[in-house]
């Protein structure tokens, strides 16, 4: 089945300067009842974003007003913690295409590579350049640009290279999905339980 | 081939083909399931119309969302029932054995594949669930993967893997008295940071890693993950042969024999290269306890909370958040601190040995009456050996009382919810925000610290009461 298509996405990005941003902030496990994948993104950040009351929490960015955008820029580590793909789910359902660090934990980036949620790994400095720079103007255009692994800054930069596999890299452009891959392998996968199992 | 590790040569047998440029096609030889993060997994196979290739090599337990009284009677919880459910006719319709609630194979995942011998040396295993590292203790690569790689291993057994880095760290040393496995494993973790082997698979080794047991090298390997490491292993040897012979699932008789050469050839050769080597002094560990929102946020228990400028500046900004959601004073000391809730269970510390070491403790004493103790073990046979051993009715008559098995006030997704703004000492091995439920505070430690408080109703160092 194919994933969204990426090639290059220009957006404005919402900030949240947190370090080790873990999978249980991101959707806390008393919303994981659910058995199918959609509908996730209504309580994405659920505890930083509401209060008890389900009342907004104004002091949280995706309630600010100054803020908006597909593109989502955290602090360092992020993902850490439960390898739960709801994560993933959840900021893809949100509406955010790419996310921003200067680290994420492995779990979290293959979670969203495998839905079409690109994660961008740039370094601390560059990080901190966004962050000034969209809390001074939330205005701020970000331009992700897969095929060329470049990031900038709109207008004039700074800009930043971040490595990705290639692989996954042709699969997100192209939108294939590792499943059709593998299946694709089966007679291989036969072959080889037949030649070391045995 | 010499100079290879045990990561490498477990790795090297189970590649099926490496992809141009890209990950390595990794076969799957055990793979674990539970209600939470599969039911999307079947889903997306029956909207590509594929099936599941290797239904023998799946086993599903429900762990993640049950109850843990009254396990006998329907799951009142309308959305868990509906996932427990759909769990039963997933494996039913693909013919994977499950062990739901009520058979005598039941509890948490990553305790029931060791203690049924599903679990052995040199195998690729994984489960949706960080914690699939617990099963690296037996010398095996085992990881945590995401509900689309769930979808991958039912589909064709296999998995698309990037090969990590090699890091081992030694332990070398005498633990001191009072002092258990989670405190080596959260001392590393307050060490390196959660940060601090992201990208790498940890092999553990060391003299004081030889001395444990089975079950306390499951609590370091099932922790690896809290330091972002995609999963951590200990070299078998006899501890690990002893453990498994006999065992359910184990092989017998000529197999074993077999198996058992080929254990013995798993351990990493002795020039064999790490991409990153770290050495710790097992007599520098203390009783450990956290004290913030993540397990590098740790210290000994005679330690205090860091000053803001012992903390790194980039990193301040988070510490203090931390520090408002636990209501922390930095420079603070640890003992002394009001404890409202006891958590004994979870994958980490819900094994038989744990339940000893916490009876072991409170035999001879009551209970503190201010703190509410969850004492659940990680599985069926957990439950029964502890009712065989005695450990049940020692508890009994200190004041605890055990529950029925699963996950619980680990991931608070059942109603066992730590309530807003109370402290847990907690066995389990997250103390994320709202990890125990929405505004508990929680700290990490041992049985034994568990113990301690459950007994004093304050933070204790055990060492004082042993
Ligand atoms: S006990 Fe906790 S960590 Fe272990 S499998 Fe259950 S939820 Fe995951």
């Amino acid at each position: 089945m194919p994933i969204e298509k990426f090639s290059t996405l220009v957006s404005k990005c919402v900030p949240l300067p947190i370090e080790n941003v873990d999978t249980d902030q991101i959707i806390p496990a008393r919303f994981l009842k659910a058995t199918t994948r959609e509908g996730f993104g209504a309580n994405l950040f659920r505890d930083w974003r509401y209060d008890k009351t389900g009342k907004p929490k104004e002091d949280f960015v995706l309630n600010s007003k100054r803020y908006s955008g597909h593109i989502l820029v955290a602090g360092k580590n992020f993902g850490s913690g439960s390898s739960r793909e709801h994560a993933a789910w959840a900021i893809k359902d949100y509406g955010f295409k790419v996310v921003v660090s200067s680290f994420f934990a492995d779990i979290f980036k293959n979670n969203a590579l495998n839905n079409g949620l690109l994660t961008v790994q740039v370094s601390d400095l560059f990080l901190e350049k966004m962050f000034v720079r969209t809390e001074s103007d939330p205005s701020t255009e970000v331009k992700v640009d897969l095929e060329n692994q470049k990031i900038s800054l709109l207008p004039g930069g700074p800009e930043d290279i971040f490595e990705i596999s290639q692989y996954k890299k042709k699969c997100l452009i192209n939108g294939y999905d590792d499943i059709d891959y593998l299946l694709s392998l089966k007679n291989k996968i036969i072959e080889w339980e037949k030649n070391t199992l045995s | 081939m010499s100079k290879q590790t045990i990561f490498d040569k477990i790795w090297a047998r189970h590649v099926v083909h490496d992809v141009p440029e890209g990950p390595s096609v990794l076969y799957i030889d055990r793979h674990f399931i539970h209600e939470v993060t599969s039911p999307q997994a079947f889903g997306g196979l029956k909207k590509r119309g594929a099936f599941v290739f290797r239904p023998e090599k799946t086993i599903a337990t429900a762990d993640h969302n049950v109850p843990t009284v009254d396990q006998h009677l329907t799951i009142q919880e309308e959305l868990s029932r509906v996932q427990v459910e759909k769990l039963k006719q997933n494996c039913h319709e693909n013919n994977i054995t499950l062990y739901g609630l009520n058979h005598p194979f039941n509890g948490i995942v990553h305790v029931i594949g060791p203690e049924l011998g599903i679990t052995q040396p040199g195998m690729t295993i994984v489960c949706g669930d960080s914690h699939t590292s617990t099963h690296g203790a037996f010398g095996s690569i085992a990881f945590g993967i995401g509900t689309s790689e769930v979808e991958m291993v039912l589909s064709s057994q296999c998995l698309m893997q990037t090969k990590p880095k090699r890091m081992r760290i030694n332990i070398d040393g005498r633990l001191g008295k009072g002092v258990l496995s989670k405190d080596i494993i959260l001392y590393i973790i307050s060490k390196i940071s959660t940060g601090g082997a992201t990208g790498y698979f940890v092999e553990y080794a060391g003299s004081a890693i030889r001395n444990l047991s089975m079950e306390a090298r499951m609590t370091i390997c099932n922790m690896s993950i809290e330091m972002g490491a995609r999963g951590g292993l200990i070299a078998p040897d006899d501890v690990t042969f002893d453990y498994m012979r006999g065992r359910e699932f184990s092989p017998r008789d000529d197999q074993w024999e077999r198996m058992l050469e080929y254990w013995k050839t798993l351990p990493s050769d002795p020039d064999a290269e790490f991409d990153k080597e770290l050495f710790f002094k097992a007599e520098e560990i203390e009783p450990m306890i956290t004290y913030g929102t993540n397990p590098g946020m740790g210290t000994g228990i005679t330690g205090r909370i860091p000053l803001i400028e012992e903390v790194d500046p980039s990193s301040r900004a988070s510490y203090k958040k931390s520090m408002d959601y636990m209501d922390f004073s930095p420079g603070d000391p640890l003992t002394g601190k009001k404890v409202d809730y006891v958590f004994v269970g979870s994958c980490t510390n819900g094994r038989i040995e744990d339940l000893r070491d916490f009876a072991d403790f409170v035999k001879g004493r009551k209970k503190s009456a201010d703190v509410e103790v969850w004492i659940v073990p990680g599985s069926r046979q957990v439950e029964k050996q502890a009712d065989e051993e005695g450990i049940k009715q020692v508890l009994e008559d200190a004041g605890f009382e055990i529950r029925q098995p699963g996950c619980s006030a680990c991931l608070a997704m059942n109603e066992d919810k730590i309530p807003e703004g109370k402290y847990a000492v907690s066995t389990s091995n997250r103390n994320f925000e709202g990890r125990q439920g929405p505004g508990a505070r929680t700290m990490l430690a041992s049985p034994l610290t568990a113990a301690a408080a459950a007994i004093t109703g304050k933070v204790t160092d055990p060492r004082t009461l042993l």
